[in-house]
């Protein structure tokens, strides 16, 4: 059994991102790069599966520019994921959610993976809508927010999140599955980690590779388009006041004059 | 033509408030956008709720009531929204972004080809045509999106537009869904209520977040006594969720959720970027700290330099007395 991890290259969270004013798309020139975190908790959730001898190989699956590979190597192959498949071509850039989950789509049945799991959201466009994307462009089961994940006889069960509460769910393989942060605690890579990463699998495939029709992605398949960009003046701060016991009914009067209580 | 449809989403015993706030909204755009003005609500139970939402202006509802969308699972919900939009071609779905939302919109959108836009805090109609407006690197840009597809699909962020009634009355039509192989195959075998969750971060209108400056996980109770006594949310800053105080679907920054209440108060949050991109779009800003250099005061609206332990429990108290009163 195989699983495919998606992971993304996103910039460095404690850096400020912009979007570029020409293409109004995310500028990925400037500034350093990372692993996505959320994605780490699906890349270890996948090795711990493959450690506990219930799945064969880990795939970390990817769509991106071709840099992409070095991030997603120290991020991803240096905790110990078996190789990287990114798919990296002009056609796909500017892809929308629609375009993203074609593509990896895709790639995911041509890396033949039964298993496939995603982080809860990416750091830069926080849509945290492709696991339900990919689910549906795969007509395979998904389900999203695993807060915990169990193999048996090809048979997955978990908790998972909901805005009320935790549901046990229980699906048969072929799923897609997105994890939280509570499902576990990433790895750190290891020095070993670090350095044999170096020499796992490293591809990079155009779109035409894995038969992506280039008319369903990038700009040319994107549903949406952004017609506008604006760069609100940055929040002021207001008032600023020492306790002097009157804190509270400071903060109070405060709430009052803005009729919020 | 065809109209503006509203996925209304049903849970307990009440329609969220944010699918409310949309059909609202909904009602301001169908001027513009044309009508009509339908709401499809999937569920479980659901049949006798469904009227309400004609005194949000829904002219049509469409009910589906079946057990497998009982189950917070959206696939099933995707197989009757997408079949429906098949026999009208709406010409916009509008979707409350709640979990459930954002699982439904996405798989929708897949399955219909339409362009989906994850996140609104404003829709307007330029040129008869529908354009949404989404904050991204935490609100420090605004995008407006547009449609290439025939169906626009956007997701919108609560407390982003009012919920108001109207008192018009809705026929209601009911749905037989069928549903594909792959959205059934999911099963729940069983379910808990998390307990404290009383008001969701995303929906609440008043959030009290606690961090680093608590000192304890004990500490969390004067923050949850202030928001027991707003009816607020209950937040946590990365620094107190990584160390285990408090439970991760309460964080809020940049791994955590992203919130726009009308108040958020920050107690013993120092405010570093990747706690403020997840709360800086929020109304109105109210920060209490024992550093004075903190940069949470730099974008806050009232700032009180103090100690939270004598600050917080002393407000609660005014709280309180205030609504005795």
């Amino acid at each position: 059994m195989k699983i495919a991890v998606c992971v993304k290259e996103v910039p460095d969270t404690t850096a400020e991102k912009r979007l570029d004013p020409s293409t109004f798309r995310l500028d990925r020139s400037a500034g350093d790069t990372m692993l996505n975190e959320f994605d780490k908790y699906a890349v270890e959730e996948a090795i711990r599966l493959k450690e506990a001898g219930l799945a064969e190989e880990v795939v970390l699956v990817s769509v991106g520019p071709q840099k992409a590979v070095d991030s997603l190597r120290q991020g991803g192959l240096a905790m110990g994921a078996d190789r990287l498949v990114l798919v990296s071509d002009e056609a796909i850039a500017g892809s929308d959610y629609l375009g993203t989950a074609r593509v990896l789509a895709k790639l995911v049945e041509s890396v033949g993976a039964e298993l496939v799991l995603l982080g809860a959201e990416s750091t830069d466009a926080r849509g945290g809508v492709m696991a339900a994307a990919l689910g549906e462009a795969l007509q395979r089961p998904w389900f999203t927010a695993a807060n915990t994940l169990a193999l048996e006889g090809g048979t997955l069960t978990g908790e998972r999140q909901t805005d009320d509460g935790v549901d046990s769910v229980t699906v048969a393989l072929p799923a897609i599955v997105s994890v939280t942060k509570a499902i576990n605690e990433p790895r750190y890579p290891s020095l070993k980690g670090i350095m044999g990463s170096k020499k796992k699998p490293q591809e990079v495939r155009s779109a035409a590779e894995i038969g992506v029709d280039p008319g369903q992605v990038g700009a040319a398949g994107a549903g949406t388009r952004v017609v506008n960009v604006e760069t609100p003046p940055p929040r002021q701060a207001g008032v600023k006041v020492k306790d002097e016991g009157d804190g509270a009914q400071k903060i109070l009067d405060f709430l009052i004059e803005r009729k919020i209580v | 033509m065809p109209g503006i449809l509203v996925v209304a989403e049903h849970a307990g015993d009440r329609f969220r408030r944010v699918s409310l706030e949309v059909l609202s909204k909904a009602r301001e755009l169908k001027e513009e956008l044309g009508g009509p003005l339908a709401a499809v609500v999937t569920g479980h139970g659901v049949a006798d709720a469904a009227s309400q939402l004609g005194a949000y202006g829904a002219e049509t509802v469409y009910v589906a009531d079946h057990e497998a969308l009982g189950l917070r699972l959206a696939a099933p919900h995707v197989d009757v929204i997408a079949d429906l939009q098949q026999q009208h071609g709406f010409s916009a779905i509008l979707v409350g972004a709640t979990a459930l939302g954002k699982d439904i919109a996405a798989a929708l959108a897949v399955r219909l080809g339409a362009g989906l836009n994850s996140d609104a805090t404003d829709l307007t109609v330029v040129d008869g045509r529908l354009r949404a407006r989404k904050p991204i690197f935490g609100g420090q840009n605004l995008v407006d999106k547009e449609w290439t597809t025939d169906t626009a699909i956007t997701l919108v962020r609560p407390n982003s537009f009012q919920a108001s009634e109207v008192g018009g009355s809705a026929s209601v039509e009911a749905l037989a869904p069928t549903f594909r192989p792959h959205s059934t195959a999911v099963g729940v075998t069983g379910s808990r209520a998390t307990e404290g969750d009383k008001v969701s971060l995303e929906e609440a209108s008043i959030i009290v977040s606690g961090g680093r400056g608590l000192g304890a996980p004990e500490n969390f109770a004067v923050v949850e006594e202030l928001a027991a006594e707003l009816g607020a949310a209950v937040g946590a800053s990365r620094a107190a969720v990584d160390a285990g105080w408090y439970p991760h679907p309460h964080q809020v920054g940049q791994t955590g959720k992203t919130v726009s209440p009308n108040l958020y108060i920050a107690v013993g949050i120092s405010g570093a970027i990747q706690h403020k991109v997840g709360m800086q779009t929020s109304d109105v800003i109210v920060a209490i700290n024992k550093d004075e250099e903190a940069p949470i005061f730099s974008f806050a609206d009232f700032g009180v330099v103090g100690d939270l332990f004598q600050i917080v429990p002393k407000l609660t108290e005014l709280i309180r007395a205030r609504k005795g009163a």
